[in-house]
């Protein structure tokens, strides 16, 4: 059996058929790239030990389409997405898994070029993907490749995050500008392609959140307002912290060419999808200290505090406009758009 | 953003809302009707009823779309759909609708129908030339504004010999529907007061402000054409109370900066090549309306869904407890309906103005602040 070809070649039934080629492929592609001690011993499973602390586990299947946008790629993104979650907890990731699944026909180049994006989103995490899978299905069966990454992280004594934490009165603050990675997936769109700078904000949290944490261990809860935007994601701490929210549209950052594509599309950045923010809830004393803190990191250069928990058993979500009405920002449902994580 | 931010302008809004308070008689009502589902969109987006006094009433009028599109019509899209040759290409609004059976255009593509959303009509051309063995269909809908593009693909369509495409026509006409609104009434028995309209944006554009003016000669409601704006909706209801305190009667146009008296002569031309009058078409909640929609020309008939594939007319089963025919003629507030809220929500489209976002009752659901509270500083 040669080599597999990286340049030319394309994914065939025979990679995922657990003989020669397989395990070429695996060494070859997966293992160079990821190349960490725990892959290197070549078990069918990595063993370690945690630090102290409690255990977090989370995961996430990738489908997005197209698989490479303007500031990303499928591969970083299954990175990102997994580490965020696991972040989310206050916890610091420590180990990933990636499973594959290949469409026969797929070109090995491109597999490539997504496996060292993800390669390279680990290392600059410093997370380690120590143990994997590959499965090839039949062409027409797939959509050129899907990735589902889960992760381990651990979560510092005296740190107890849960959506269910938010209580009237607390600040809700956003770590940055909302819309950019729906807005970049949406450019690339078929039949709607138009030119934009936007990048996707896919990134790795986890330093932001350990800043924050350090400064406020109480914080309530965080969570990265991906599918569905910021408006779903406050629709669902409200509902599971049994309150309502006030915010004040003119305090949520929202980058100029977003705010037009948005415009332009008949979009509200409320519901496009994030990839690289964060929303927390933190208690209102010592909301200007985190906030503070978070301009202070690169991740939060343009963080804002945009609102307020508010006691309301509908749990309803309203927004003050920027235009001076109020309105409500109700969950989005079914918008048409195209596989965005 | 440069040229829109302007229009949202919150000092401006304040300005306008006081006059519109100080002009406005504390002794009468006035009850205005935005036709266009993208204003009453707007209206909500932006908290307009706030800014407000009392006796001024915004009636929400039926120019959305999808809303007055009858059930019967789209249970002709999903017999189209359902047929192995075609694909049928639409506008993604559209692919929630239920039909008579509760099932959508989006169920039937889940269980294998090949539907595909678009934003332009150029992508099914698109698709008719990359699949020359399958039969495209363009689901067409729409007022005067989005009419001129069907009429486009058609003409192109003919000139390329496109032999596997064709359009399910849908296209409805603002003036038609506002002289039945303003009819209404008489046939139904149903109380309605209108003072005034405020005359749809784009649909404007189009036809210009010439065709409204029968509206004061022979109803005498004022109409004032707005833009899209809340800036310019303030201002649009400022001018009708004006015209109603001075007992004035016209046609105004708040919208100068697109608008003009003939409208866009070019895309009329090109309609009123590609297109005739039906003598009658249906309208959800408003009934068969004369004259009120359009049909490809003879000259087109190879290009006319309908015809090509024998298409019977369908008749459609509402729910007989919706209230939207009322709401459609600002007889109700989406509110007073029975199933409002509770079992019709956006994710459970009972009726059609729940359907579309542009949709009175589903704006209504989605944006209406339901508690007051206190602003921060």
């Amino acid at each position: 059996m040669s080599r597999p070809d990286l340049l030319q070649g394309r994914v065939e039934l025979v990679h995922g058929g657990g003989g020669r080629a397989m395990k070429r492929l695996i060494d070859e592609l997966f293992a160079a790239a990821f190349d960490n001690p725990w892959l290197a011993q070549g078990n069918d499973q990595a063993q370690f030990t945690l630090p102290p602390g409690r255990v977090v586990m989370a995961t996430d299947s990738h489908v997005v389409t197209p698989l490479f946008f303007p500031g990303g790629d499928i591969g970083a993104l299954a990175v990102h997405g997994t580490i965020n979650d696991i972040a989310m907890a206050g916890a610091r990731p420590c180990y990933l898994s990636a499973g594959f699944i290949l469409e026969e026909g797929f070109a090995l180049a491109q597999l490539k070029r997504i496996v060292d994006s993800m390669a390279a989103a680990a290392r600059e995490a410093e997370v380690a993907i120590v143990t994997g899978d590959t499965k090839v299905v039949e062409r027409g069966k797939g959509d050129g490749v899907f990735i589902n990454t889960s992760g381990i992280g651990v979560v510092p004594d005296g740190v107890a995050l849960s959506g269910d934490r938010a209580r009237p009165g607390d600040r809700i603050l956003l770590s940055g500008p909302i819309g950019e990675h729906g807005v970049a997936i949406l450019s690339q769109r078929e039949g709607l392609g138009f030119e934009t700078q936007i990048q996707s904000d896919s990134q790795s949290l986890h330093r932001l959140v350990a800043e924050m944490i350090a400064e406020r261990p109480d914080i309530r809860c965080m969570r990265d307002p991906t599918r569905g935007g910021l408006g779903n994601t406050l629709n669902e701490l409200a509902q599971q912290s049994r309150v309502g929210m006030q915010l004040y549209e003119q305090r949520i950052p929202v980058r100029e060419p977003v705010r037009a594509a948005c415009e332009l599309l008949g979009l509200d950045p409320l519901y496009v999808a994030n990839e690289g923010r964060l929303i927390a809830i933190c208690p209102p004393e010592g909301a200007e200290r985190l906030l503070q803190r978070m301009r202070a990191h690169p991740q939060g250069r343009q963080a804002a505090i945009i609102g307020t928990v508010t006691d309301d058993p509908r749990h309803f979500v309203q927004m003050q406009t920027a235009f001076g009405g109020n309105r409500l920002v109700d969950w989005l449902n079914g918008e048409q758009l195209p596989r965005i994580c | 953003m440069k040229y829109v931010d302007e229009f949202r302008d919150r000092e401006h809004a304040r300005v306008l809302a006081r006059q519109i308070a100080a002009e406005a008689d504390s002794g009468r009502e006035y009850r205005l009707m935005e036709f266009c589902g993208g204003h009453t969109h707007a209206i909500f987006r932006y908290g307009i009823p706030d800014l407000l006094p009392a006796q001024v009433r915004l009636v929400h009028g039926p120019g959305c779309p999808v809303c007055v599109l009858p059930v019967g019509r789209l249970d002709m899209a999903l017999a189209l759909a359902r047929r192995p040759e075609v694909i049928l290409c639409t506008y993604g609004d559209l692919l929630r609708v239920p039909g008579s059976d509760r099932r959508s255009l989006l169920q039937a593509k889940a269980e294998g129908a090949d539907v595909r959303m678009l934003y332009s009509p150029a992508e099914a051309l698109a698709l008719a030339r990359q699949y020359p063995q399958r039969q495209i269909v363009f689901f067409a809908i729409g007022f005067e504004t989005t009419t001129p593009p069907t009429a486009l693909v058609v003409e192109q369509a003919q000139r390329e010999g496109l032999a596997n495409f064709s359009v399910f026509c849908n296209h409805v006409l603002t003036p038609a529907a506002m002289h039945a609104i303003l009819q209404s009434p008489l046939d139904a028995g149903v109380p309605l007061r209108l003072d005034g309209f405020i005359g749809p944006a784009h649909v404007s554009t189009v036809i210009g402000a010439a065709p409204y003016a029968i509206f004061p000669e022979r109803y005498a409601k004022p109409v004032v054409i707005a833009g899209f704006e809340p800036l310019d909706l303030l201002q649009a209801i400022l001018m009708l109370i004006r015209q109603l305190n001075d007992a004035r009667c016209q046609v105004e146009n708040q919208f100068s900066r697109a608008v003009t008296h003939s409208g866009n002569l070019k895309a009329q031309a090109l309609m009123a090549r590609v297109f005739e009058r039906r003598d009658s078409f249906e309208w959800r909640g408003l009934g068969a309306i004369p004259h009120s929609a359009l049909r490809l020309r003879d000259a087109y008939a190879e290009f006319d869904a309908e015809q090509r594939f024998e298409l019977p007319l369908l008749v459609g089963r509402e729910n007989r407890a919706c209230e939207c025919p009322a709401v459609l003629r600002g007889a109700k507030r989406p509110d007073q309906c029975a199933l409002f809220g509770a079992p019709c929500t956006p994710d459970n489209p009972l009726g059609a103005c729940m359907v579309s976002s542009e949709g009175a009752c589903a704006a209504y659901y989605r944006y209406r602040p339901r508690q007051r509270v206190e602003v921060a500083t």
